[in-house]
């Protein structure tokens, strides 16, 4: 027993061997990748946190209490909180739409998800001042009726929708594909009602992937710079985002400010990276359980 | 809605469609009709003028050549990552396949002014560099490093499933056949894999080609020298120049829409590939 059992492993042994590469070159590999990803991603991450505490905690956190930081906080609060549930009804909608049924203009609706991830931040910010803006198309009849979008608080709110518009719906549209309709039709044939079947059938099946698609729309939402920066005017306590804010103390050369500033909105990214992992590993597990079921059944 | 759909027991078409149809043509599609609008009420002339001024072309050379540059970066460490994270094991893997997705997650003015001040004459990476006399801040070198930064994910996480997926069946006959691991890699691994490196090549290019935020702090903004086409683009609109901004934004519109059709077109041919 024991001499089949070593047999076996040195006969697996040779075969990883053949289908892998020397040590040497193994680990040269994986040196070369961690230098990479240190130069890049570790070292500007803890660059942020040194500077940030550079002048000591109480000015840490002096620059963090501080009303116009504070004010920057809340602005970029609540423009994620409008911009991220519309786009996740968005999401739904479209993925539902385009998943479940055959339509002519299918394909146009896909490209204009798309588009918004190919269009430059500092072009999403132009396309609402052209539109909106004193000189922009429907610039005099905002005027008149004294309605301010650009350099106010709706413009921010539109540019952060505008960039965080394709997340939810470009998550959702492959994973509703691969799951087809089936179990819908089934619900449906038994008599469920059409939102019974969506609460009830549909949004559990596609609940890790919405999480996924909200979290990563969230972090683009609270982070998003170019086209806020050029909606916003840049008004000190009134239409600074915290991204903004960061830009107007750095400009300042209150470096340890600006990256007090940067630090909360650098743990935010953290948090995303550790929720996403987290929903990606629920994700996995959900699917080989449901192999594991589909296997015993068969 | 019968006319133009398959008829399905599963209801809601209507109500999905119509609401999907209407924000998406609120949020994006009227307004970047409006730009385009815009941009035709300069005549041809001035139209040509604008987007031909040399600032303009200078701006466009170093926007396209930094994120090109990038993207190379990325396309060959990029690739090393992915090869690391799927086939070898290591103490901390998990965590450093979470954090590849950082430039995602981090916004652009953090890593805009982290990186500035780690490449900045004084700075940790950049006192290194300065005695050698590499200037990376506030030149083009910087622009370049920060456009890296942007596009790292893409090409690690358009390559990384593509090479779970692959089976060691295939290396593994090419093995018994006598193919030495190289010949292996370079005549099996890799046109298996191109279709996806192309890909990611392709995302982080065009996302690097419309970047600001993180470019903006590291670059010194020195018109003719540092200064991306985004930037150009704020510029003029800050001289309340709308025309004229919006003429450089139909430039670097139609150079991603035209990107985003090649990768369409990469992502097919990725999928057909898959598939046969």
């Amino acid at each position: 027993m024991a001499g089949a059992v070593s047999n076996l492993g040195r006969r697996s042994a040779n075969i990883t061997d053949a289908v892998s590469e020397p040590f040497l070159v193994r680990w040269g590999l994986i040196a070369v990748a961690l230098i990479f990803l240190a130069l890049f991603l570790v070292i500007p991450l803890i660059a942020v946190f040194k500077e940030a505490f550079s002048k000591g905690v109480e000015v840490y956190f002096a620059s963090i209490r501080e009303p116009d930081a504070w004010a920057a906080v809340k602005l970029t609060l609540l423009a994620a909180a409008i911009a991220v549930p519309l786009n996740v009804i968005f999401g739904i909608s479209a993925a539902w739409a385009i998943t479940k049924f055959r339509f002519r203009g299918k394909q146009v609706l896909i490209t204009l998800i798309d588009l918004p991830f190919a269009v430059s931040p500092v072009v999403a910010g132009l396309i609402y001042v052209l539109l909106f803006g004193t000189k922009g198309w429907l610039g005099p009849w905002l005027g008149e009726h004294d309605i301010k979008i650009i350099f106010a608080v709706p413009g921010i709110v539109l540019a952060t929708i505008f960039v965080t518009f394709p997340f939810v719906a470009r998550e959702l549209i492959p994973l509703m594909e691969e799951q087809g309709t089936s179990y819908e039709e089934a619900a449906l044939t038994l008599g469920a009602s059409g939102w019974q079947t969506f609460w009830k059938v549909t949004l559990p099946s596609i609940k890790w992937g919405l999480l996924y698609g909200i979290i990563l729309c969230n972090a683009r939402a609270m982070g998003e710079f170019g086209a806020v920066s050029v909606v916003s005017g840049h008004i000190r306590g009134q239409t600074n985002t915290l991204p903004l804010h960061i830009e107007i103390l750095y400009n300042e050369y209150q470096f340890a400010a600006a990256f007090a500033a940067a630090s909360l909105l650098a743990g935010l990214a953290l948090v995303t990276l550790a929720v996403k992992s987290f929903l990606e590993w629920q994700h996995v597990r959900d699917r080989e359980k449901a192999a594991r079921a589909a296997a015993q059944q068969e | 809605m019968r006319s133009i759909r398959k008829p399905s027991v599963i209801p809601g078409f209507g109500l999905s469609l119509g609401f999907a149809a209407f924000y998406a043509s609120l949020i994006v599609f009227i307004p970047l009709a409006a730009l385009f609008a815009k941009s035709f009420t300069l005549t041809w002339d001035e139209f040509w003028k604008t987007v031909l001024h040399p600032q303009a072309i200078a701006s466009y050379k170093l926007s396209l050549g930094a994120s090109f540059i990038g993207a190379c970066i990325n396309l060959v460490f990029g690739f090393i990552v992915a090869w690391v994270l799927v086939r070898y094991q290591f103490f901390g893997k998990k965590v450093v396949d979470a954090l590849v997705d950082l430039p995602f997650a981090l916004p652009t003015a953090v890593a805009g002014i982290a990186l500035t001040t780690l490449y900045a004459p004084q700075g940790w990476i950049g006192q290194f560099l300065s005695p050698l006399g590499i200037k990376v801040a506030y030149a083009p070198l910087g622009v370049v490093v920060a456009l890296t930064f942007i596009g790292l994910p893409f090409v690690v996480r358009t390559v990384q499933p593509v090479l779970e997926e692959l089976e060691k069946e295939i290396e593994e006959a090419a093995a018994s056949l006598g193919a030495g691991r190289w010949a292996t890699f370079r005549r099996i691994l890799f046109p298996a894999l191109l279709p996806a490196l192309l890909t990611g090549f392709a995302l982080a290019f065009a996302r690097a080609v419309g970047e600001y935020g993180s470019v903006v702090f590291i670059s010194g903004n020195m018109p003719y020298k540092t200064e991306i086409t985004p930037l150009l683009i704020v510029t003029k609109l800050e001289q309340y120049n709308y025309a004229g901004a919006a003429a450089l934004a139909v430039v670097l519109l139609t150079f991603s829409f035209v990107l985003l059709l090649l990768i369409n077109i990469l992502q097919h041919w990725s999928s057909k590939r898959a598939g046969g």
